[in-house]
């Protein structure tokens, strides 16, 4: 029984002390073990919390683990224990009743306070919207009257495929790196609203100290204020599909001068927006087209067309792609309701919209299945007619 | 306690012919029988849902998708958690009711035996559609065991055979836990008073009003989702005027609850066998009805606290946040009376009490990380990370699983006659016990460094953490087969087990031969 006790406290008490040693070892906690300080006052008043639970609760866990294993040793029925008969103590039950009250009593006082300030997005410097897409974040300054998308990285989409021979720890910050980040001033109080497009997502950014739900249809309302600048990743928290793993989260805090700085080119590129009256090529479409295909609609539909039956549509041969059209221009502009094909029509410009139409029309051999006389592309100028015209 | 003896004639004489084959089973009313089954199905289950969740462990090794698709992957999630739940935690509780109710309270056998019948073999069925759409083009569901709207709305062909399958099983549930109350309030011995009840048959109780409350609040729940997508109602739909995040609040009503009855069978479990290797009576037996009691009534209005980044107002979030600490009291009532029990006992180190005891140590890390959840500032780090999943496998693996395993070494001898192989049945224990720490402690690390849950594919930095666990996982999962063996054994054979079995055991069931005969209670017993 003494073997038996000893390899017992091996497969329980030494996680537990692994515990306590984090909470002993809080100065040089890291992001490996422990949650971040992060780099705003919420964060470190989240920390703070959270070292203090973590002491009361190990401290707790050691005491019920040292009576047990106490008893476990000493009242043995091999070491010749005799039962005593006592079935019930009114003195020890009112204590461990009232002692644990008041330790709760205890964790609610700080942790009451830390909540009501989290909640108070009041008197705020600037406001960002951040909107959760399947599977992608959109980043729209209000103040300033543009916006983004922000999605996967390259490099870290191509390792990320199923067996994609790609050795994911040669990709930097692999999963965690955006093609375009949330770009955010340092000591500025910024409100930020999240809401969805589609399903529920969770924007998080474990630095800035909470995450929050984005709800379709609805706005919720949270607040950040960055004391340093730097590069703070994150992720989406909340399933919303078969590539939540892979729409990261990353936040850019920049000094004001270099953020005004940024704002500045940020704005004159969304101004640009690209001359719809001139002629486009086929080649210059289908070049475009690929791209946003890639960027946007290759995660259900897939590179190669073929979608995943039962789910995503197959667009190579599909009967929409070689057939009118107007079917197919507003399937992409609308979306369908009730099922995961977003409508496209405000995240993609003229241009954009025509280019990705004209792709799926002549892509994966589509352009030799096409029936004569059915239109082989759309062109910019087109587009606008559709947008008018409005939902079917 | 005339009607019931008027029932119970009818039954034996139905019954003076006990069919065999495959009748014996389809159509026995008997409450063994049918523990029986439950029992087996429970652990049929396990196999499956362990499987399902160790090719995700495999999945995770490294960084990069090696071997599932995301969706696939998402599936398999979905599917492990409504098969451990739904398939194994409460069947095996069932089980365990079916067999040790009847006999703890002196009864021949359950109030409704024919509704016991029925009961069971409805849970095949739910489960042979619920399994049966992962072989659907576009796949089993894949939202969550949780069923959010408006992804789970994206679901296939697969939604509506799921919706039923949830049915079935809640009404499989809803009218075991009426046979249990009708078992319980009419069919004890005389003398049997409420305070007399073994803690197992007080959980139980409690247990049976959680089902009968919840379960029909799921069945709406899943009921609104499936005509939000076929018969053109805006419940979660904003843009009709709903709002996603009532299913939430109706699902997690329900959800709150159903934690409890996951564990509260295994509060009983672990509340027979402490005293009885303890050799000493259970510590404060009314404050754990007490506090079994407090903690089902407060379960009723913590559901929030699985919502709080939702975006809930200020009072709201304090209301769920203080509710959701307060449980903790009656929670530290029980684990303090546990300890209270073993402390000046003379105590002994078989299967059954290594279960226990280990319930009690690793079921305390779950609940104080519980406690850290509860806290709404943090917990807006913690959500939906690794560290609320290893959070609720220290509650239901160490904590109810354990505690069912316990009660399966304990009664076996009981229910088969035999003595199960106790160094077979201390290797798996002792397996079990390290390779399940293995698994989930780091994942609490994983959570705290920011790695998300139901994500196929991770940042390299947390592949240390995820080689440990899933090692621990294939271990966990290998070691059950020791298990599987054990029960094999000692169904076919072993040493004789005497009437009482273990030394210190005290109650009804322990007064029966072992096994004890087909109607347990032909005539009443004597309760001092
Ligand atoms: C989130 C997954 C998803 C993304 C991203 C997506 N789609 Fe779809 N798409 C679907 C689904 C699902 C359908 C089928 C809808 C239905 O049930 O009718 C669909 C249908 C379509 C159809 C009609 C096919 C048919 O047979 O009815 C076209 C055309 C289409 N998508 C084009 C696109 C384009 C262009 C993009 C990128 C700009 C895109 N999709 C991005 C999921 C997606
Ligand atoms: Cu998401």
């Amino acid at each position: 029984m003494k073997r038996t006790c000893t390899r017992y406290a091996f497969g329980s008490v030494v996680p537990l002390f692994a515990w306590s040693f984090l909470a002993t070892q809080a100065a040089r906690a890291d992001y490996q073990l422990n949650l971040p300080r992060g780099v705003t006052e919420t964060s470190q008043a989240v920390y703070d919390l959270h070292q203090l639970m973590l002491i009361i609760c190990t401290v707790i866990g050691l005491i019920v683990f040292g009576v047990m294993f106490w008893a476990m040793f000493h009242h043995r029925k091999s070491r010749g224990a005799v039962p005593a008969s006592f079935t019930h103590s009114a003195r020890a039950e009112i204590l461990w009743t009232a002692i644990p009250i008041l330790i709760l009593v205890g964790m609610a006082i700080p942790g009451t306070a830390v909540l009501i300030d989290m909640e108070d997005s009041s008197a705020a410097d600037m406001t960002v919207k951040v909107t959760g897409y399947q599977w992608k974040w959109r980043y729209d300054y209000l103040d300033e009257g543009f916006g983004y998308f922000s999605v996967l990285d390259e490099a870290s989409n191509r390792a990320r495929q199923l067996n994609s021979g790609e050795d994911p720890s040669t990709v930097p910050n692999y999963l965690l790196e955006v093609d375009k980040p949330l770009v955010l001033p340092v000591g500025k109080k910024i409100k930020i609203l999240t809401t969805a497009s589609d399903v529920i997502h969770a924007w998080w950014v474990p630095a800035l100290g909470w995450k929050r739900d984005a709800v379709p249809g609805f706005v919720r309302e949270s607040w950040t204020r960055i004391k340093e600048p730097g590069i703070y990743r994150g992720q989406c928290a909340e399933l919303c599909g078969r590539d939540h793993g892979f729409m990261p989260v990353v936040v850019h805090a920049l000094p004001e001068p270099e953020y005004q700085a940024w704002v500045a080119e940020a704005k004159a590129e969304a101004a640009d927006t690209p001359d719809v009256s001139r002629e486009y090529s086929m080649a210059e479409l289908m070049a475009t087209g690929k791209e946003v295909y890639n960027k946007l609609c290759v995660a259900c539909h897939q590179a190669n067309g073929q979608g995943l039956p039962g789910a995503f549509p197959a667009l190579a041969g599909n009967p929409l792609a070689l057939g009118s059209l107007d079917e197919h221009v507003r399937v992409v502009m609308f979306g369908k309701a009730g099922t995961a094909m977003a409508a496209f029509g405000e995240q993609l410009n003229d241009v954009e919209m025509a280019a990705v139409v004209t792709y799926e029309r002549n892509a994966w051999g589509n352009d030799k299945q096409r029936a004569t006389g059915v239109a082989s592309m759309l062109a910019p100028a087109e587009v606008q007619a559709y947008r008018d015209a409005g939902a079917p | 306690m005339h009607d019931a003896a008027v029932i119970t004639g009818a039954h034996e004489e139905h019954h003076a012919e006990h069919p065999s084959g495959l009748k014996r089973w389809l159509f026995t009313t008997n409450h063994k029988d049918i523990g029986t089954m439950y029992l087996v199905f429970a652990l049929a289950m396990f196999f499956v849902g362990g499987s399902m969740i160790l090719v995700n462990r495999a999945e995770l090794w490294e960084p990069g998708l090696q071997l599932v698709d995301p969706q696939v992957f998402n599936m398999l999630t979905t599917m492990h958690a409504l098969v451990m739940i739904f398939g194994v935690l409460m069947p095996a509780a069932v089980g365990f009711a079916n067999w040790m109710i009847p006999m703890m309270v002196g009864a021949p056998d359950m109030a409704l035996p024919r509704m016991n019948n029925l009961s069971f073999w409805l849970l095949p069925f739910a489960f042979v559609l619920l399994l049966g759409t992962m072989l659907m083009p576009g796949g089993g569901p894949a939202g969550g065991w949780t069923m959010y709207p408006p992804l789970m709305l994206q679901t296939g062909a697969a939604l509506p055979f799921v919706i039923f399958a949830v049915h079935i099983m809640g009404v499989s549930s809803v009218l075991g836990a009426i046979n249990i109350i009708a078992t319980i309030l009419n069919m004890r011995a005389p003398g049997m008073t409420f305070m007399k009840l073994p803690l197992f048959v007080w959980t139980w109780l409690i247990t049976a009003f959680l089902l009968i409350a919840t379960m029909p609040v799921l069945a709406g729940a899943v009921t609104m989702l499936l005509t939000d997508k076929y018969f053109g109602t805006s419940f979660f739909n904003a843009a009709g005027g709903g709002d996603p995040i009532l299913f939430q609040h109706v699902f997690w009503f329900f959800g709150h609850p159903e934690v409890y009855v996951l564990i509260l069978p295994a509060f009983g479990i672990v509340s027979q066998i402490l005293p009885a290797f303890s050799r000493k009576p259970l510590f404060g037996y009314t404050s754990m009805v007490y506090a079994t009691a407090a903690i089902a009534f407060l379960s009723f209005f913590v559901w929030a606290h699985h919502m709080f980044t939702v975006g809930m107002p200020l009072a709201g979030e304090l209301f769920f946040m203080y509710a959701t600490m307060s449980i903790a009291v009656p929670t530290g009532v029980k684990v303090f009376n546990w300890m209270a029990t073993m402390w000046r006992g003379s105590l002994s180190f078989e299967t059954p009490m290594l279960f226990a005891v280990s319930f009690v140590l690793l079921f305390t890390i779950g609940g104080l990380s519980g406690l850290m959840l509860a806290i709404t500032a943090v917990d807006f780090q913690y959500h939906d990370t690794y560290f609320v999943v290893a959070h609720f496998h220290y509650v239901l693996v160490t904590g109810t699983l354990f505690g069912l395993m316990g009660g399966a070494y304990f009664w076996l001898p009981k229910w088969t006659g035999h003595m199960y192989d106790e160094r077979l049945g201390q290797l798996h224990f002792w397996l079990s016990v390290i390779s399940v720490n293995v698994l989930f402690f780091p994942q609490h690390f994983l959570g705290l460094a920011g790695m998300p849950r139901r994500i196929p594919d991770y940042a390299t930095q947390f592949t240390e953490f995820n080689q440990i666990s899933t090692i621990g996982g294939m271990v966990f999962g290998a070691s059950q087969l020791i298990f599987l063996y054990v029960v094999y054994k000692c169904i076919r054979g072993g040493a004789r087990a005497d009437d009482r079995v273990w030394e210190g055991a005290t109650g009804l069931e322990w007064t029966l031969s072992s096994p004890p005969p087909y109607h347990s209670f032909t005539s009443a017993p004597e309760v001092r």
